[in-house]
């Protein structure tokens, strides 16, 4: 919490002026209320015009003052939390932003994302609140006590002891609902959790017959947020009434005490009044405060999370002295000896992996899930680096590159085609600004994509909307790999990227794709044997070791896994 | 706390939303108008405890001034006594009332919102699948929960703020006219001076709002592309350019942020000035009539205090305007979707199958998911008991149209699909899909028990009956490597148990369903190929003997299908068995073709 407020450092002398005019403000709120009494005394009841007139002007002139006051407040008030939030926001989007695979993972995107949203509005809210509110609160209190003092001292007490009700009161209400709040997000997820299986279930929900079985779950799900929903609000719908009773009874108290004090003569009328007013300030402030003790708790934790984020450095940096690709090797892709675990995990998933991948042929890499295949060519971008042993590029340790170098000479098609919002033209774009059209039409046309580009009303320019929504599964695949191959790379990483498309697609795909990558080093992740059947080299992985590497016919011969892979997927004579 | 207010949004139909939110108030009217007399009753309340007050004071005064005037004076204690003792009374119950208002309120309120989602949840039901190809899941859960949500919470503040505000002004303004209608005249001058500059700095400031929420939306959904993306902009050294997008957005936001904030804030000392110079006017005017003699200073003294008192109604009335709007605006969104046509229901006179032989007919089938577009025209086939029929085609190319056809998720343009001779829609829609079994690749788990998950194909099973469906599907031993075996629970997003295992689990909820005829999805991708074999075996066991439609994948599967339905773009575009389709050397063809091309060039 306290770390978090070192981004409003930087606003200090705007925060002094809000301080200072929230104190101009309270002044005037504070004597307002005089002036209106004495247009009354010295104004109306001596049938004065022209007092009531000089008072009213200074009244008015005070009553602008304190306006404007209220503006600049207001103002910089508004300004200060919205570039606080700003900043916060874009340091915690450029930390993660820089994170490598193993922080993200660390974190979970899902968390990272709320973290980044919600967490920082969260934080806004509470500054914007804190400049206006809470800076007034102290000041009405303390302008409010020193008046009190000043006038009446004798009723004090009074006030002491309200004020200690008023808090009494609210903690008990909100330690009643408080732990209740938690739960309340718990149900809401509960419920929606139930909608959001009914609609993807719909078709299976259906076929078996068991809407009623479906609305019956969903029907506890409400029950329970609507009973949750009646304790909570019972208890809070207490507080204004009980509040507002006890600031009337204070005054009643004040005129019941007062008025025998009159009449022994210790107080004026006058001040009696006028301190029932400043007992409602005080009041007041006191409950704009006990929200304080309330609003806080709740913002630091969201400043907790967000100082998590920006405290975390990620593991994989930059080389003091970095090299550049030896040209002799250039594009070649060699494992020595590596040995992969995640962060925090036991086993190993990847053990003592030694191959090379050599410019202009393809190898590729086949293995039950969970045998390793993505993590290996995982680590060749170094989204992770190895645990032991060692990956070169171009006979390079890729942790001697600097990562965007090393980034540089990869084109990387992932499993699931991700494309970003905007238009076809810019997701081709994504790795190569420079991309001329006629270099467009052809990496599309390699990636098979160019017919239904063409096909589009808008073309190039097609919309595509977040995620990629709005185009197949097949289709996002075809553009993530035109995507890669826009960028010229040394090296193609492949990671089981065909997966979406149908035989015919793929067989195309893959007969125009070699020609085009004839020169470049090729690694291909993949399921279907037919995709890399054949490769030059196919590294058969098993449990995170390799126990085949050759050509298709050496394999089918010589290795087990190969071959029981092979044969559930090809007939006995196919092989 | 400042006025958070959000884009209220404007209902396109505000009339008939009003009606129907009025309707739908109906059985509630006798609890509401309890609660507009408890309104009423503790507004009136606190109207009067200033002027009960005053009562208090004046005769403290006048004891004082008595004490002055004679040695014998006293301050009459007993009567302040008295006064004092009604007052506690009337705040007591003015309070008893409130808290009487709201709790009713909240009762309410509440049921409205259960009731809401209850009607929500079962007209997901009542709907055709036909409405899902056009709403996205996000948008019912967002009438589910955030319409719903705003309904109930608004509507409660509405509907009392509503009544003390204009309580108060009324009240107030009897009070005001009983003393002098033309002063009252005077200070009701200032309200539409007021009235405008607030409506100014309200469709300003909402101008922002609306600017803010989009531009929220907007780096909101940046965020998360980027971070689910993360890899990707890693790969492409697209870090910086990501950045400076982001920038761009967030620059954006604070200027909307900080200038709706702002603008809003104004409205608070504006009007609270105009309520001055209202003040100040009242008290020049009102002045010299007392020197005039027209009025008495006392009823000024009372009037002042009621100008004071008239101005925070005012503006609440305003706001509520705001509130009010998004209340209509999501109750058409909620409205609108109870209001959608439902499925067509269960024809009167349903036939039911005594002893299912499995035979299944399409006659001159014609359909279309959009009814201006027909995909599949006049298809005709006959499927005898037992038979099996396999679904080939590109991706994309429709094959759960079939599917959806089958199970009548969707209606048929014209012609008929019959089941030993009964016509589908004189069947009821729960005994043909009783008769139906479903394996789609898209499995589908819950969040539950992996004994529920099974037991969804037949919801009263024993734990035996399950036990000897998760055998057939060859399930059994996996599930007893899990952590909690049969009670291990799977996880929301149902990614603690893989692939081939859900397909598997899925193939063990139909054997417990044990339909007549099944509709099969062979799996594809991201199952391994050990695991591939076993589905295999699981769906053969499964097919034995039923009538069994399969989209394939595997050529061994095809090719052993006694029909097989080829699709393209939605159409059905050839049918026959394996030779048959061979020989005419069209689609199946070349399709066939394509995959052993690379093959038969090799060898």
């Amino acid at each position: 919490m306290l770390k978090i407020m070192k981004y409003l450092k930087k606003y200090w002398w705007q925060i002094l002026l809000v301080v200072i005019f929230v104190a101009v403000q309270t002044y005037v709120d504070l004597t307002l209320p005089e002036f209106m009494s004495k247009i009354v005394d010295e104004g109306i009841v001596n049938s004065n015009t022209n007092r009531i007139i000089q008072i009213g002007i200074q009244m008015l002139g005070l009553a602008l003052i304190g306006g404007i006051a209220t503006i600049i407040v207001s103002f910089f008030s508004s300004r200060i939390a919205a570039a606080t939030s700003r900043n916060i926001r874009k340091d915690v989007f450029e930390k993660v932003t820089n994170f490598s695979s193993a922080e993200t993972n660390k974190f979970s995107k899902a968390s990272l994302i709320t973290r980044t949203t919600n967490d920082v509005q969260h934080i806004q809210m509470t500054t914007f609140m804190i400049l206006r509110m809470m800076v007034m609160a102290p000041i009405m209190a303390i302008g409010g006590i020193s008046k009190v003092l000043k006038n009446s001292p004798s009723l004090t007490w009074i006030i002491a002891i309200a004020v200690v009700v008023l808090f009494i009161i609210i903690i008990v209400l909100f330690s009643l609902a408080m732990p209740k709040f938690k739960i309340f997000q718990k149900l809401i997820d509960k419920l929606n959790l139930v909608t959001r299986e009914n609609l993807t279930g719909l078709k299976v929900i259906r076929a078996f017959n068991n809407e009623e079985h479906q609305e019956e779950k969903f029907d506890k799900a409400n029950t329970d947020l609507t009973k949750l929903n009646l304790f909570v609000n019972k208890v809070m719908i207490l507080m204004q009434p009980l509040t507002m009773l006890v600031m009337n009874l204070t005054m009643v108290a004040v005129i019941w005490i007062g008025s025998h004090q009159v009449d022994i003569g210790s107080l004026q009328i006058g001040d009696m009044m006028a301190f029932i007013q400043y007992a409602m300030q005080i009041m007041t402030s006191f409950m704009m405060l006990s929200m304080l003790f309330v609003m806080i708790p709740r913002t630091s934790i969201s400043a907790n999370r967000i100082m998590e984020v920006l405290n975390t450095n990620p593991i994989i940096t930059d080389p003091e002295s970095s090299k550049k690709s030896n040209n002799k090797l250039k594009g070649q892709v060699e494992f020595k000896n590596v040995s992969f675990t995640y962060p925090d995990a036991d086993e190993a998933v990847l053990c003592d992996i030694s191959f090379i991948a050599e410019k202009g042929k393809t190898t590729a890499f086949i293995g039950s899930t969970g045998s390793g295949k993505s993590t290996l060519i995982n680590l060749i971008p170094r989204f992770y680096d190895v645990t032991s042993g060692s990956i070169l590029v171009g006979g390079i340790d890729v942790r001697d590159y600097l990562q965007k170098d090393l980034r540089d000479l990869i084109g990387y098609v992932p499993q699931k085609g991700v494309l970003f919002s905007g238009t076809i033209k810019s997701n081709l774009k994504y790795g190569n600004d420079k991309l001329s059209n006629e270099e467009m039409r052809k990496v599309s046309q390699v990636a098979q994509a160019l017919d239904f580009i063409e096909e589009k009303d808008k073309k190039f320019d097609t919309h595509i909307s977040q995620g990629g929504k709005n185009v197949s599964g097949g289709q996002k695949q075809r553009l993530s790999i035109a995507r890669a191959l826009a960028k010229n790379p040394e090296i193609f990483i492949f990671d089981d990227s065909f997966s979406a498309l149908d035989f015919k697609t793929d067989k195309e795909l893959r007969k125009e794709l070699k020609k085009y990558t004839k020169d470049a080093t090729v690694l291909i992740v993949a399921q279907r044997i037919s995709t890399i059947m054949n490769a030059d080299k196919i590294v058969v992985l098993d449990e995170g070791k390799i126990v085949g590497i050759g050509t298709h016919k050496e394999l089918v011969k010589t290795c087990d896994v190969y071959k029981e892979i092979a044969l559930s997927q090809l007939r006995e004579e196919e092989l | 706390m400042p006025p958070i207010h959000k884009v209220s949004e404007k209902p396109k139909n505000a009339k008939k939303t009003f009606k129907m939110l009025l309707h739908y108030l109906k059985p509630y009217y006798i609890p509401i108008i309890t609660i507009l007399i408890f309104a009423i009753l503790s507004t009136i309340l606190s109207i009067f405890g200033p002027k009960v007050l005053g009562k208090a004071t004046t005769k403290l005064f006048e004891g004082v001034m008595f004490k002055i005037q004679s040695p014998s004076g006293y301050i009459d204690f007993n009567y302040i006594f008295n006064i004092l003792a009604w007052l506690v009374l009337i705040y007591i119950s003015s309070a008893l009332f409130r808290y009487i208002q709201e709790y009713i309120m909240n009762i309410i309120s509440v049921k409205i919102s259960y009731n809401l989602r209850k009607q929500i949840s079962e007209k997901i039901n009542k709907l055709p699948l036909k409405y899902f190809d056009k709403n996205t899941y996000g948008d019912v859960l967002s009438r589910v929960t955030n319409d719903v949500d705003t309904i109930s919470n608004n509507l409660e503040q509405t509907l009392s703020h509503v009544v003390s505000s204009v309580v108060t002004i009324i009240g107030v303004l009897i009070m005001m006219l009983s003393i002098s209608p033309l002063l009252t005249l005077i200070s009701i001058l200032t309200l539409p001076l007021g009235m405008t500059l607030v409506g100014l700095i309200v469709s300003k400031s909402q101008k922002y709002f609306k600017t803010q929420q989009e531009v929220l939306g907007e780096i909101n959904g940046h965020i998360e592309e980027s971070y689910s993306s993360h890899e990707i902009i890693m790969a492409f050294n697209a870090q910086e350019k990501t950045i400076d997008k982001f920038n761009n957005y967030n620059t954006k936001l604070y200027n909307s942020a900080w200038k709706s904030q702002f603008l809003s804030g104004l409205m608070m000392p504006i009007l609270s000035f105009i309520g001055n110079i209202g003040y100040v006017g009242v008290s020049v005017l009102g002045g010299y009539q007392v020197i005039k003699g027209r009025i008495q200073i006392g009823d000024i003294q009372a009037f002042l205090q009621y100008v004071r008192q008239f101005n925070q109604p005012v503006m609440q009335v305003s706001q509520i305007a705001n509130v009010f709007q998004s209340v209509m605006a999501a109750s058409e969104r909620v409205f609108e979707f109870l209001d959608e046509k439902e499925e067509v229901k269960d024809s009167e006179n349903t036939i039911s199958i005594e002893e299912l032989k499995g035979e299944v007919e399409f006659n001159n089938v014609m359909f279309g998911y959009d009814k201006n577009k027909i995909i599949i025209s006049d298809f005709n086939a006959k499927i005898k008991p037992g038979q099996k029929v396999a679904i080939v085609g590109p991706t994309g190319a429709g094959k759960t149209t079939l599917v959806n056809l089958l199970m009548r998720f969707y209606e048929l343009n014209s012609g008929s699909i019959k089941i030993d001779g009964v016509d589908i829609k004189n069947m009821k829609r729960s005994e043909l899909r009783n008769t139906l079994g479903m394996v789609l690749q898209d499995t589908w788990l819950f969040n539950g028990s992996i004994k529920d998950n099974i037991a969804f194909g037949k919801l009263d099973a024993t734990d035996e009956e399950i036990i000897e469906a998760s055998k057939k599907a060859y399930v059994d031993h996996f599930i007893h490597t899990l952590p909690e075996g049969y009670n291990m629970i799977v996880n929301e997003e149902g990614n603690n148990i893989s692939g081939g295992q859900k397909q598997l689990l899925t193939i063990a909820r139909a054997f417990l369903a044990n339909p007549g005829i099944l509709i099969l999805d062979e799996a594809t991708s991201n199952v391994d190929t050990r695991t591939e074999i076993i589905i295999q075996k699981a769906m053969n066991k499964l097919m034995k003997g039923r009538t069994s439609f399969i989209i394939a994948h595997r050529l061994s599967t095809i090719r052993d299908a006694d029909l097989i339905l080829v699709m393209d773009n939605g159409n059905i575009v050839e049918q026959g068995n394996h030779e048959e389709l061979l020989n005419k050397k069209g689609y199946y063809y070349n399709l066939y073709n394509s995959q052993f091309e690379t093959k038969t060039s090799e060898s």
